[in-house]
């Protein structure tokens, strides 16, 4: 089984990849939408401006690769930015998204009085019954750092949520594609536990 | 809620972790590869390593440390000292790094910020700044540069202001005054710091007890207390700064931490 790794200039992809080699899996780092296409799960890491990274996507014909892999069913997992690019839009520099899931990436409101980005350790409550969560405590810290969370409008598709400030999706599903807003390869026990039950994960 | 970091820091001298007082007469005190192990184990939250190897070309030495750190611990850690250019970033980044923090070369030519938060994000980007309480400062408090040894006209609220402005997307302020006294961080200019930028702010310096840690989130306004001696020679554990804030209501990570 070999594990895809899209890569499209949205940031370090090496915590990533450290992590999925410490878990044993053979993993595929490209950006070439043929190549990704021939694994059998595929991951969307990424941090960084949605704007510029959707381009990047459509440049390369990525976005339409990430499309034609979730409809095979195989599993895939989006990591941090790429929770907010299967939204349809993201606040951030009104940037155009995948619309795998319905909703917008929205930017943590300056009147809640919090410092954003929320950068640091945060719990995640599950919602939502999902093999993402397997052994898992509701409630576990996953590591966080963003501006902008994902906000969608389909409550069915949220799997997790976290507080700051508001409540929001720290978590989202549809189908075979998860995406989750924190940073399981640098989470400790409890995010790569995450990622091991997404390589065991059937979709 | 989001938790406050307990930040674990080692010193890195030629590959070996060691832990001077006021910057002067270090002595070697373990394997940074084996007690970030350690650490990570025992529930800190992140890790900071501090190359403060004497000559350039032992440089490539904490690249090794950094990559083999990397395949070890899955929590975030960051790197700093000596970093002058992006391709310095660069190599620690690709080695795993999460963060690079600069010090005395931001000073020196701010616009590295700039231009490192552009290539790889503000969230890479942390500004280490030492500090020193000078009354003749605007805001009471002086940057210094190499290790506390240069005193600099920058004053320390009007820099970091202008850091963050630039890009940084953390803040960690070192205070030279209780830097190795295990008296307690300096809460003052911590809250200063704190409430004046947008950005999370890393108390250090100055711990000696759980309940100075406490004090600084609680009286500083700290989002992470960066811990050194009080742990490195097993007064204290990670778990018992833990337990300790845990039982007096401050929100941590417990995942990994036996309550007791």
């Amino acid at each position: 089984m070999t594990v895809g790794v899209v890569d499209y200039e949205a940031g370090n992809l090496k915590s990533v990849e450290t992590a999925l080699l410490a878990l044993g899996a053979r993993i595929s780092i490209s950006s070439s939408p043929e190549e990704l296409l021939t694994t059998d799960r595929l991951i969307f890491p990424g941090v960084g401006d949605a704007a510029a990274a959707t381009a990047v996507l459509r440049a390369r014909g990525l976005d339409e690769a990430i499309r034609s892999f979730v409809a095979t069913g195989r599993p895939v997992l989006g990591i941090c930015l790429g929770s907010q690019i299967v939204l349809d839009r993201s606040e951030e520099n009104q940037a155009t998204c995948l619309g795998l899931i319905t909703g917008v990436a929205r930017r943590f409101s300056a009147d809640l009085g919090l410092k954003v980005p929320h950068m640091g350790w945060n719990q995640v409550v599950p919602t939502a019954d999902h093999p993402i969560f397997a052994g898992i405590p509701s409630g576990a810290s996953f590591y966080f750092v963003h501006s902008y969370y994902p906000s969608p409008d389909d409550h069915s598709t949220v799997l997790a949520e976290t507080e700051y400030g508001i409540r929001f999706a720290s978590a989202i599903a549809r189908g075979n594609l998860t995406a989750v807003q924190f940073h399981p390869e640098k989470s400790g026990p409890h995010g790569l536990r995450m990622l091991q039950n997404f390589l065991d994960y059937r979709g | 809620m989001l938790e406050k970091r307990i930040v674990v820091c080692l010193d890195v001298r030629d590959g070996k972790t060691t832990k001077g007082i006021k910057f002067q007469g270090n002595v070697d005190i373990g394997d940074p590869v084996e007690m970030a192990r350690t650490y990570y184990h025992a529930g800190a939250d992140e890790l900071v390593f501090y190359d403060i190897t004497a000559s350039a070309e032992h440089r490539g030495i904490m690249i090794d440390v950094v990559e083999r750190v990397a395949r070890e611990i899955f929590i975030p850690f960051s790197v700093g000292g000596g970093i002058a250019s992006l391709d310095q970033m660069r190599s620690v980044l690709l080695a795993g790094a999460e963060k690079v923090s600069l010090n005395s070369q931001a000073v020196n030519n701010p616009g590295i910020i700039d231009e490192g938060a552009r290539a790889f994000g503000n969230q890479c980007i942390v500004l280490g700044m030492d500090v020193l309480a000078d009354t003749t400062m605007p805001s009471g408090y002086r940057v210094v540069i190499q290790g506390g040894r240069t005193p600099t006209e920058r004053d320390v609220l009007a820099w970091a202001r202008e850091a963050v402005d630039r890009g940084a997307g953390e803040i960690v302020l070192n205070s030279i005054d209780a830097d190795g006294t295990k008296a307690g961080y300096d809460c003052i200019v911590t809250r200063l710091i704190s409430e004046a930028v947008s950005v999370p702010v890393v108390a250090s310096g100055g711990a000696g007890t759980p309940q100075h840690i406490e004090t600084v989130f609680r009286d500083g306004a700290a989002d992470a207390a960066l811990v050194a001696s009080m742990v490195h020679y097993g007064e204290y554990s990670v778990a018992d700064i833990k337990r300790h804030l845990h039982g007096a209501g401050v929100p941590v990570r417990m995942d990994g931490v036996d309550v007791g």
